[in-house]
């Protein structure tokens, strides 16, 4: 899709209080419209959902969701993958059926961007206009902020497997390939990033898997942050019942955590690490680097001042910057929710009722979201957090009192791990 | 470049629009509102294509209601239902007790052995129709038939254990029941699809 220079050029100027949009697309609709249409960009945990939902909240709003993969391959129990004991087939999606089922119109292909004053979306087909978009495009990578790291090449040597695909693959075909007795680095950014619990669980199936097959190996943890940011006490636990962890003596057992240990540098060539005080080898570096909100959300200008995630009203989830602009998952700020595939569900489908509330007139509805995230601590027990959360003076919080950590780790949680994510997949598919 | 120029024109823009945003009234979470997203672990409507949630799709409300103030209470033992109930007031639990009980239910398609099934029939017929109708369809006391097995497996093994408490004459009746008993029940359950 070429964009035409003159409509960049086309801007309309104004005086205070009257907007002026730039016209990047004169070009027609390549949809002839049937009603009221809302846009979806990214077909994921949120954006699947969004989708279905507003069809389901009101099947005359017209929706279309784009989405850039014909599979998706979902996040969620992927760090089961590097021990062995799940496959990525497992977590693969599509997303034809569930259009089919509710009227929502797909489209496979990737939208590079969006002009809020004609409210349109530009993708390689042409542009599309809306009356409200959603925007649910995940994440990108804060790669800049590393020293020496090559967003094309480091990933291939160093790979942060936090987008479930052939990264993840990769990273486990490197300890495969490791010897016993080798060293495996892992690098956690600074919080908020995607699935607070995601890299301690990551640490477990891959200590796991040393376990059964590399038994002198060592993993050792550089955590940017203080301490684990979740279930830090259940983790702790789960890695000195089965890893031999030790929290005085980081010589002990299989797992070496630092906290406050931030990753500056990275040196693909001698496969090195680099804290800023520290010089530390590798024989596998999973580098997990800083995020912020997906490009799209970024080239749609409702990233908000700190120039990584999306400020949206918390009941609407409309951007508080651009206006029929809707941001929901890891791309935007939802208070007390986490980054997960979970609350990216719950945003999508208080999003959707109240995307269908505003194009029917009506007041919107106070929000309600549920939270639960399973973690593996083996490949038989797991531990869950869990919260329910609400709007309260324009913020996201959890409901006091309610929720909270599974009392231990058990069987019964890796159960309903897995029947959690078969429906959660299935929420998206079907 | 051109990104470049875009990018500052429309930020301006949006920041223009920032302070125009109407500020909307906000009604009180409806019942879908509360319940849709529950389905995260449920399934949509309440449907589990997953193994082990239970559905709760077409569950009777009272029943559901129940269920709820139970978990909530401690009364009844769960894994995670008693850490998400506490979040909720009577009026909304008996909101989402009404709105899936408005919901069809689905039975879970899943394997069974036809001939335990036929056991099970004869044994579900003797000492449970009395109190779970119509082979154990949803009802009064919660739903069988059709409900995934390893769930059943669970509630089964909680009542035997006394953690979680039924009426006296069913414990009686399940304490009486051989593994392969309870084995025959749950797979006539599975088997009404
Ligand atoms: C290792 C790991 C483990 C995790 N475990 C859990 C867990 O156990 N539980 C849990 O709840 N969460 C978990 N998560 C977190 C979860 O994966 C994310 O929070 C969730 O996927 C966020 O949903 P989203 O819709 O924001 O983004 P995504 O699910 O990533 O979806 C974004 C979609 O948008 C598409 N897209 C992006 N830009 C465009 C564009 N311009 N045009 C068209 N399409 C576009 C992408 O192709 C993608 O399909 C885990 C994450 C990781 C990395
Ligand atoms: C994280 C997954 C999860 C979420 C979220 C969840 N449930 Fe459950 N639900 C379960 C599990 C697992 C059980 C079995 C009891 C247990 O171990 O907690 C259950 C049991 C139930 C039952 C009892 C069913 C029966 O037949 O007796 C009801 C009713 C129920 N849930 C309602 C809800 C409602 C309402 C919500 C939303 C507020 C909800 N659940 C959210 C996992 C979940
Ligand atoms: C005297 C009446 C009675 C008899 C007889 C009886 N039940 Fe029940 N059953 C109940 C009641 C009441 C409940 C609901 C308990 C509660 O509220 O937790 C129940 C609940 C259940 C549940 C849990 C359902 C759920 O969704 O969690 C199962 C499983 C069950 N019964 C199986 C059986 C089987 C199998 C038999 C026969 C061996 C049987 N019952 C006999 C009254 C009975």
């Amino acid at each position: 899709m070429s964009m035409n220079r003159r409509s960049f050029i086309k801007l309309v100027g104004a005086g205070a209080g009257v907007m002026s949009w730039p016209s990047i697309s004169s070009a027609s609709d390549i949809l002839p419209r049937t009603g009221r249409r809302v846009v979806v960009v990214g077909g994921g945990s949120g954006g699947a959902i969004v989708a279905k939902y507003l069809r389901i909240a009101d099947p005359s709003i017209e929706v279309l969701l784009i989405e850039s993969d014909k599979r998706y391959i979902a996040c969620p129990l992927s760090n089961l993958v590097l021990a062995g004991v799940r496959t990525l087939e497992e977590n693969t999606l599509t997303l034809d059926k569930m259009a089919a089922k509710h009227g929502v119109k797909l489209l496979y292909d990737t939208v590079t961007a969006v002009d809020a004053g004609a409210k349109k979306v530009i993708c390689s087909a042409g542009a599309i206009s809306y009356d409200k978009l959603v925007l649910s495009p995940g994440i990108d990578y804060r790669f800049e902020e590393i020293e020496g790291y090559n967003p094309a090449t480091t990933p291939e040597i160093m790979p942060h497997a936090w987008k479930a695909g052939p990264q993840t693959l990769l990273l486990k075909r490197q300890l495969m390939d490791m010897m016993d007795g080798g060293v495996v680095v892992v690098t956690i950014p600074q919080a908020p990033f995607r699935c607070p619990p995601g890299p301690y669980e990551r640490i477990n199936m891959i200590a796991l898997y040393l376990k059964r097959h590399k038994p002198k190996s060592k993993i050792i943890v550089w955590d940017a942050n203080e301490n684990i940011v979740a279930k830090a006490g259940l983790f702790r636990k789960g890695w000195t019942k089965y890893y031999g962890y030790d929290d005085k003596d980081s010589t002990k057992g299989m797992i070496a955590y630092h906290g406050n240990s931030k990753l500056t540098k990275v040196d693909a060539k001698a496969m090195a690490v680099d804290n800023g005080t520290e010089l530390l080898k590798g024989d596998v570096i999973n580098v997990i680097p800083p995020q912020r909100a997906g490009i799209i959300a970024q080239k749609a200008s409702v990233v908000g001042p700190d120039k990584k995630w999306c400020s949206v009203d918390q009941v609407s989830f409309e951007s508080t910057q651009v206006k029929d602009i809707h941001v929901i998952g890891d791309a935007c700020f939802a208070g007390a929710l986490p980054k997960s595939t979970y609350a990216a569900n719950s945003e999508a489908k208080v999003c959707a009722l109240n995307i269908a509330q505003t194009l029917n007139g009506k007041e919107l509805i106070a929000p309600s979201h549920v939270n639960v995230c399973y973690s593996y601590i083996t490949d038989k027990e797991a531990v869950s957090v869990s919260g329910i959360y609400i709007e309260k003076e324009g913020k996201t919080i959890a409901v006091p009192n309610a929720g909270g950590l599974s009392p231990d780790l058990n069987e019964i949680e890796a159960s309903y791990a897995r029947s959690w994510m078969q429906n959660v997949m299935s929420e998206m598919s079907t | 470049m051109k990104e470049k120029i875009w990018f500052y024109a429309l930020f301006a823009g949006g920041v223009a629009l920032a302070s125009s945003l109407p500020v909307l009234a906000t009604t009180a979470a409806t019942p879908a509102m509360l319940s849709n997203t529950c389905n995260g672990c449920h399934g949509t409507d309440g449907n589990s294509a997953g193994l082990s949630n239970p559905t709760i799709a077409g569950l009777d409300s009272n029943y559901f209601d129940t269920a709820m103030k139970q978990f909530k209470s401690g009364e009844r033992p769960s894994s995670i239902m008693g850490r998400l109930a506490k979040g909720y007031n009577d009026g909304e639990l008996k909101a989402m007790a009404d709105f899936f009980a408005a919901r069809k239910f689905a039975a879970a398609r899943q394997p069974f052995d036809a001939g335990k099934a036929g056991q099970g029939k004869v044994l579900h017929d003797k000492n449970c129709r009395m109190c779970h109708a119509d082979g154990g369809k949803s009802g009064a006391n919660g739903a069988l038939a059709g409900q995934w097995k390893d769930y059943l497996h669970v509630a089964i093994a909680e009542f035997l254990s006394g953690n979680r408490k039924g009426p006296e004459m069913m414990t009686k009746a399940l304490t009486k029941m051989t593994e392969a008993d309870i084995e025959a029940l749950i797979n006539y359950y599975a088997s009404q699809q």
